[in-house]
């Protein structure tokens, strides 16, 4: 029966099924960073770094920074995303600088950690609020993407399995009753 | 002895076809095993098997492009990065729905037996007498002494774990020792059983994987990858088990790429000479003969083997002439159930990675019981403790909330529901001719859905497992209907299906086709019904028999 709960994770996140050719990206007009892939630059790359380390920061276990997911998230936005849902979170990181902006009159990667959180805490708030009220068919809110790539690159990287969590690749043995007590870490799979 | 000659022919190498090939191997047979896709060698080939979750780049999701590509393995959790390897190419292999089916295939040697659940229930006379007692359908021409010994012969083989439970509704079986509750599971299972006096249980799945060293194979290392293909063999496939048996006698040849066109039928002895096969690489076509033919197909292909075989003697193909061939087709309904929080065992948690849940069985419309349906359902389910995933109030972002998600959450137990399927005639398959598929062979069409008995159980199947799990302490129990489409239980059963009359079944008692009785089906186009089940034990079990029964007829030159 495993097979039936073999769901994967980014089921539910992405949905949609509309396809197409990947859409424009960059209209600005400063010089053009980096390629990463076809739907990001290195530079966005590089914020989405700052957002996921701010959702999950170092601690005593290393941060979404370490864990490359800045670069999950491109490649995830690239390969597994809707043109729609692409357009929203691309989209989405202008928001967030605009949003920076409003609150801090500073870019997103320019605020000090402190700051940083308590943009997020706000963004996240506000998506959690669109959520609850949008419709099915509705575009999902950039934030809750971002937030959720977050989580998933992170806790499915080396570093998010082997640190943050517990990870064995053999078990080896079944114990359906082992003890456990406060501190102890979750498994990662 | 020409070398297209043979003394036995399989058609498929999934979980039956494997089993005939071992069987009439072992007893003497030159056996040739025709594959219609590619050879996936055991272990070598399980290209993912070993690979950490990090070194899936979409960690086990799909992108926009294998969407497009496999639009039918999309409607359910079996589109994903780390098997698709494993899945039919649908723009090669076409079919059309009619109706919604979703027909999730496997074309390489072992078939779906590599990617299966592995869940084994032998099914028994509740099951065997049904459609005689409610008058559907047609009887079983078998009960479960016919049965049993094979069942047996076939778990002391592939290794089944299970407790012996001494249950009416589901008979025991000769088991490995069974897999392990967690505590949470124990004491559900425990208030089950007190709150229902004895009339409900849930007891420990049944599952073809090795709780013991077994036959040479090693036993389960809890790694929950099966469906990669285990580089331990730990679970039965026809890789794992049967096909290393069927080599050992030097009697088999394995042919893959080998599409199995059609039977040869001789209009004058009445049986099958041989088969034509096409090339899946080549595009060529050669015939092989043998005095018996197994065909394994799987449900719905060898239905459609049987309808492209002596079209010319019979417009409906071979064994059409009962009016049955690829009509009654069923599967198991499910993706409905419960499933809710359980407070406290805060200080318990579980190593290593159960492949195996548990299962409830059916309980309904038994002991005189009579509910607005038919039939009934069994449930499988488990328990584990919430991971990363979960929501965690007031703590959104940064590092207390990092570290909150690297602990285990609460505890939650869910039980899932899988229905009988009822065999209803007009839900059916037939040739489209007007379509192709890749190698100009026509494809098939698809025309069936649940009805009225199984929407009727599901509202059961849901508010039960609710009752259940309520009456267990589990709190905030909520029931889903995940909606469901045939196909979707990936138990395709009933299109040539056995019976005690030429008039009205494909398939005699011996699963011997009834117009060429050197012809074999004994994968699921042979169910009568589909009881509610995992099948996949009942074809093996049906297969050995089987063998048995044709190397008997062989000796005493029945197919001469």
């Amino acid at each position: 029966m495993d097979r039936r709960e073999a769901v994967t994770k980014v089921a539910w996140l992405l949905g949609g099924t509309v396809l197409g050719a990947n859409l424009f990206v960059d209209m600005s007009c400063k010089p053009k960073a980096k390629k990463f892939n076809n739907e990001f630059d290195v530079d966005q790359v590089a914020f989405l770094d700052e957002v996921a380390d701010t959702i999950l920061p170092t601690t005593s276990t290393p941060g979404a920074k370490a864990a490359k997911v800045g670069a999950f998230m491109a490649l995830m936005v690239q390969d597994c995303y809707t043109p729609e849902d692409q357009k929203v979170f691309e989209k989405g990181i202008k928001e967030l600088d605009n949003a920076s902006d409003k609150k801090f009159s500073k870019k997103f990667v320019e605020l000090d950690p402190k700051q940083k959180t308590e943009l997020l805490v706000q963004l996240d708030k506000e998506q959690k609020d669109y959520q609850s009220k949008k419709k099915p068919e509705e575009a999902n809110h950039y934030f809750r993407m971002m937030k959720e790539l977050t989580l998933l690159g992170y806790f499915t990287s080396e570093i998010g399995c082997t640190q943050a969590l517990r990870y064995s690749a053999v078990p080896g043995r079944y114990d359906g009753c082992m003890p456990y007590k406060k501190g102890d870490k979750a498994w990662a799979t | 002895m020409a070398e297209n000659v043979y003394d036995a022919i399989v058609v498929g190498s999934g979980i039956s076809g494997g089993w005939a090939a071992k069987e009439l191997t072992e007893k003497g047979l030159k056996t040739i095993m025709l594959e219609r896709g590619e050879n996936i060698e055991h272990i070598k080939d399980y290209v993912n098997a070993s690979k950490n979750p990090w070194e899936f780049p979409h960690r086990g999701g799909k992108t926009q492009k294998m969407i497009e590509d496999y639009p039918v393995l999309n409607r359910d959790y079996t589109l994903t990065e780390v098997n698709l390897n494993y899945w039919t190419n649908e723009k090669d292999c076409p079919y059309v729905e009619t109706k919604p089916f979703s027909w999730f295939r496997g074309y390489h040697v072992g078939g779906r037996s590599l990617m299966w659940g592995r869940q084994s229930y032998r099914i028994g006379d509740i099951d065997f007498e049904a459609n005689l007692k409610d008058g559907i359908a047609v009887d079983w021409p078998i009960r479960y002494k016919d049965l049993e010994p094979w069942y047996g012969y076939v778990e002391r083989f592939i290794g089944v774990n299970g407790s012996i439970e001494n249950l009416p509704a589901l008979p025991d079986g000769d088991f490995l020792p069974p897999m392990e509750m967690t505590c949470v599971e124990k004491d559900v299972a425990a208030r089950i059983k007190a709150h229902y006096k004895g009339a409900r249980h849930m007891i420990m799945g049944r599952s073809a994987n090795l709780t013991v060293p077994h036959k040479g194979r090693t036993n389960c290392q809890y790694r929950n990858k099966c469906w990669l293909g285990c580089p331990f063999g730990a679970y039965f496939s026809t890789q794992s088990s049967t096909l290393p048996a069927a080599v050992a006698t030097g009697n088999l040849t394995l042919r893959p790429f080998s599409i199995v066109k059609s039977i040869i039928y001789d209009k004058d002895t009445k049986l099958a000479k041989g088969v034509e096969i096409i090339d899946a690489e080549t595009n060529k076509t050669y015939e092989y003969f043998a005095k018996v033919i197994f065909v394994n197909a799987s449900a719905l292909n060898s239905a459609w083997l049987l309808m492209n075989s002596a079209t010319d003697v019979w417009d409906g193909g071979l064994g059409s002439s009962s009016g049955e061939l690829g009509h009654n087709l069923i599967d198991h309904h499910f993706r409905c159930g419960a499933a809710g929080r359980v407070e406290g065992y805060d200080d318990k948690y579980y190593y290593g990675r159960r492949p195996n849940g548990v299962y409830v069985p059916r309980f309904r419309n038994l002991n005189g019981e009579k509910r607005d349906y038919i039939r009934g359902f069994g449930y499988q389910g488990g328990s584990s403790r919430e991971n990363w995933s979960r929501d965690i109030a007031e703590m959104n972002i940064g590092g207390e909330f990092k570290d909150a998600l690297t602990e285990p959450g609460h505890w939650s137990m869910g039980l899932g529901a899988f229905g009988e399927t009822l065999p209803y005639h007009d839900n059916k398959i037939t040739l489209d001719k007007t379509k192709k598929d890749k190698w100009g062979l026509p494809v098939l069409n698809i025309d069936c859905e649940i009805r009225d008995n199984e929407h009727k159980m599901r509202k059961d199947m849901m508010a039960d497992a609710a009752e259940m799990l309520e009456a267990a302490g589990v709190k905030d129990v909520h029931t889903y209907d995940g909606g469901y489409t045939m196909g979707m239980g990936i138990h395709e059963m009933g299109t040539a299906r056995m019976g005690r009359d030429p008039k009205t079944s494909v398939l005699n008692e011996f699963n011997q086709v009834w117009d060429a009785k050197n012809v074999y089906v004994t994968d699921g186009a042979a169910m009568t019904s589909s009881a509610c089940q995992n099948p996949s034990l009942t074809y093996m079990a049906l297969t050995a028999r089987a063998v048995d029964h044709a190397v008997k007829e062989l000796k005493k030159m029945n197919f001469s």
